[in-house]
This record gives structure tokens, sequence and C-alpha cells, in this order.
């Protein structure tokens, strides 16, 4: 009974039945775990009906879009509300230090690695760094490498990806793609912010008063009804 | 002043530092950039001499640096020497000194921008957010709220697991069915699918004293190696073991 509702409702709802599941879910939902619930949908259907959504939610670039995470899919809000998002939820964890996100970099594109090669990298002591990393789960212990001293061996965690935006370790950016984005940035070195809602929020009113008359009125009509 | 010359040299520095370098590296690539000099054709004595004046004002500074820097500094130096010294007849031609400095530069300065990269992307908690907010984001407000249990505490968890066993089995002291190493990995699997559990869950299928044993031992052992943390709300309620 439950297949025939199934199919009599696939064609239109399926979309909107996965919509629902993502909603729900509090971590990236997996085309897996969709498919358990649907039981009967394959692959195929279920990455079209998401892939559908994701579109759909781009075109409309309101609060939110449906992201690809960490194997699996979540929605997320843009980026541009950041600043009134903040004024909602409680401050987030401290920033990464500089010398954190080098040690992490080390570990993302030289898993799983052991202490001592990333300090040959960094060239310094990273005792501390690796623990504070530990702590915030972006990276974890594998095990021990089989060698004189049994040295702990890192990788990076799912939670990483979730914190960077990444669909999988392969969605870091490649050794060349790092070189020409770093190339090309310090040739655009004084950019300015042309996205108005990017501004703090302090400034709404005035950006809004500017903006009724510009063309992208849809990306700040939602300042009058927040001030 | 009529202060003594040591003191009067001590005075002439000012501190003109940007940024604290995190390292030998760090200050390489800092010394290279400030030069303007290709990277793959650095002028090394002129490097070498800009670092060892760097390393001489952090001493007069009184500023503790790793051994790290001094090693640099020799290899700095080495590679100086080896560049006078003209090359050897008879023998193949020799790679470039200098790459002796400039591979590892590389690795450092491909790292670097990877990290600049990283931080630029849509940060979980900062740039972007999710329905519910992730709450290991904020560990730190959380901390403040969980009590750290201590060895004995655990100690007396693991004695009212004990208490559950029936009597009737005795200790027997036959070899291990399971090794600790084994059952890491075990409540690693568990844990890895469900991110938190009590500590009484992870015990619920160990129905004889080496198991449970074993289980224990599993469970500090892994608690050393950072793999998982405990914590309890109040001192009398449920121990939750959470796999980082």
């Amino acid at each position: 009974m439950m297949d025939n509702d199934n199919h009599a409702t696939m064609p239109e709802d399926l979309k909107y039945i996965i919509e629902s599941l993502l909603f729900v879910s509090e971590t990236p939902l997996t085309v897996e775990q969709i498919k358990k619930v649907l039981e009967n949908v394959d692959t195929p259907t279920i990455k079209t009906a998401i892939t559908q959504l994701a579109a759909e939610y781009e075109q409309r670039d309101g609060g939110f879009v449906l992201r690809e995470i960490a194997g699996g899919y979540q929605f997320r809000t843009q980026e541009r509300f950041n600043q009134w998002i903040k004024r909602l939820v409680k401050p987030s964890a401290p920033r990464i230090s500089k010398a954190a996100l080098e040690t992490l970099a080390i570990i993302a594109y030289n898993q799983p690695i052991i202490r001592s090669d990333i300090e040959h990298i960094r060239g310094v002591d990273s005792g501390g760094v690796i623990r504070m990393l530990m702590e915030r789960k972006l990276i974890r212990v594998l095990g021990r490498k089989e060698i004189p001293g049994r040295p702990l061996i890192y990788a990076t965690t799912k939670h990483f990806l979730e914190v960077f935006e990444l669909k999988d370790l392969k969605d870091l950016p490649t050794p060349k793609e790092i070189e020409e984005l770093s190339q090309s940035r310090l040739e655009e070195e004084p950019e300015e912010t042309e996205n108005l809602a990017e501004a703090s929020p302090p400034e709404p009113e005035a950006a809004n008063t500017n903006d009724t008359a510009a063309g992208d009125s849809e990306k700040n009509v939602g300042y009058p009804e927040i001030q | 002043m009529d202060a003594p010359s040591g003191e009067a040299v001590n005075k002439r520095y000012r501190v003109k530092l940007e940024n604290v370098f995190e390292g030998p590296m760090d200050l390489l690539v800092h010394l290279i950039k400030k030069a303007e000099v290709d990277i793959y054709d650095i002028p090394i004595a002129q490097i070498t001499e800009q670092y060892l004046n760097y390393l001489e004002w952090m001493k007069q500074m009184n500023i503790d640096f790793a051994g790290d820097f001094v090693l640099m500094a020799s290899t700095l130096t080495h590679i100086k020497s080896k560049m006078l010294l003209p090359a050897q007849e008879g023998e193949e031609e020799e790679d470039d000194p200098r790459l002796e400095i400039t591979r590892p530069l590389l690795e450092y300065l491909r790292i670097k921008s990877a990290a600049e990269q990283l931080a630029e992307r849509n940060l979980l908690g900062d740039k972007t957010f999710v329905r519910k907010p992730d709450n290991r984001l904020f560990d730190h407000i959380q901390d403040d709220q969980v009590i750290r249990i201590g060895l004995f505490e655990l100690i007396d968890a693991f004695q009212s697991i004990l208490d559950k066993v029936t009597p009737s089995h005795r200790v027997n002291l036959t070899r291990d069915r399971i090794s600790v190493q084994e059952r890491i990995s075990q409540l690693t699997e568990i844990l890895e699918d469900n991110e938190s559990m009590t500590f009484d869950e992870l015990f619920e299928e160990c129905r004889e004293k080496p198991d449970i044993i074993v289980t224990f031992l599993a469970i500090l052992e892994m608690a050393k190696l950072n793999l998982i943390h405990i914590a309890q709300h109040v001192p009398t309620g449920i121990i939750r073991i959470f796999y980082q």
C-alpha cells in the first residue's frame, strides 16, 4: 500500500518529501539516508530532485540555500546575512589562528600525517596547535604509525568539511588552483566590497534608502522590517 | 645620555614587527618578500645576512627563540659557503645548493596560501549558519556547564557496572577474548555512528568481566589519545562519552 502511495505521489511530491527531510535533518543529509526513508527510489532520481531543489533555492537567492557538505546536503544561510545572524545567535568559537590554519592546511593536504612531518613543513613545534585543532574537532587521531616512538597519525574530521563548507576532501582547491588564486589575488589587491548587504548592521538604513531606486532591491528588501 | 655603548645600541633598536613570526620559515618568507626577490633565485648572501641580523636583534631584545631558528641559520650559512666554493672539476654538475632551502620554502608558501584560502571560505558559525547552530561551535560556552569528571567517578561507574554482572560469572584467567586495541576500534565504530553514548551503553554488550575490563581500558586509552571526551553534568548524573 505504501508502495502504491509512493508511486502515485512520486513525480511531483518526491522533491518536496526530500525537501522536508532536509529541513528536519540537523546534520548534512546523505543520499543513502534519503534512500533509506524513501525505500524504492533509486539514487539518480534522488540526486536529480536534490539538484532541482538546490537550483530553486539558488534562483530564489533568499536567506538560505541548499549546499553539498561533507558528503550530504544541508540548508545554509547566505554569507551576506551573517552579521544579522550573529546578532541572534551566541558568538561562535574564536577565530582560527594563522598558525592553526597553516597546520590544518598541512594536515588536510597531506593526511594521514604524523606530527614530525607537520613540523618539518612548518619549521616549528606544533604540539599546542595540534591539541587545539583536536579540541575543536577539526582533526582526529587515526592511530599510531608503526615506526620507532609509535607517533600518532592525524587526519581531518567530517566536522572539518562542515566548518569549511566542503563536499569532500577532493573539494579542496588543488595546488595549481591555489597558486592561480593567490596570484590573481595579488593583482587585484585594493578590492572594495560592492555588496551592500555585507555592510555591518548599523548601516542598513542608509543602504536601504540608496537601494530603493537601485535595481538590486531584491537583496535588500528585508532591511526595513529588521530595523 | 651617557649610558654604556651596549645600552645605546639597544636603544637604537625600534620594534618594527608587524606580526610575530611563527618560525624560521615565516621569517625567511618575510625577508624574501621584503627584498622582492625571485624565490628561485634567492640572493643567499643578502638573505642570510638579514636573517642573522634578525636573530641578533631578537637576542638583544631578550626574545627567546627556539632552536629551529638557529638550525635555519646554520642551513643558510651552509648554503652560502657552498655557493662560494668553486665547482669541483671532473664532478657532475651539482644541483644549485639553494634548492635545499627553495624546495621547503615553496612547500611552505603553498601551504600558506592554502591556509589563506581556507580562511576565506564560508566558515560555519561565522559566514554561514545552519538551522540548528552546531553545539560543537560553542564548546567553550558549554564547558562552563559540564563538570569534567575525575578518575574516581569513572571507577565508581565502572564498579556499578561490575555490580550488575551476575555473581555466577567468576573471573577466569584465560586470555583476552578481545584485545584492548580491537575494542578501541569497535568502540570507535560505534561512536562514529552515534557521536555520543552514555558510559553504560558502551558496556551493554559485555556480559563477562573480561569484556567489561577490556572495554573500560579501551575507554581510558581512547580518552588518553584524545579520541573521546568524557563528561558528566552533575556529580551523580549519566556519564557521556563524546567522539571527537
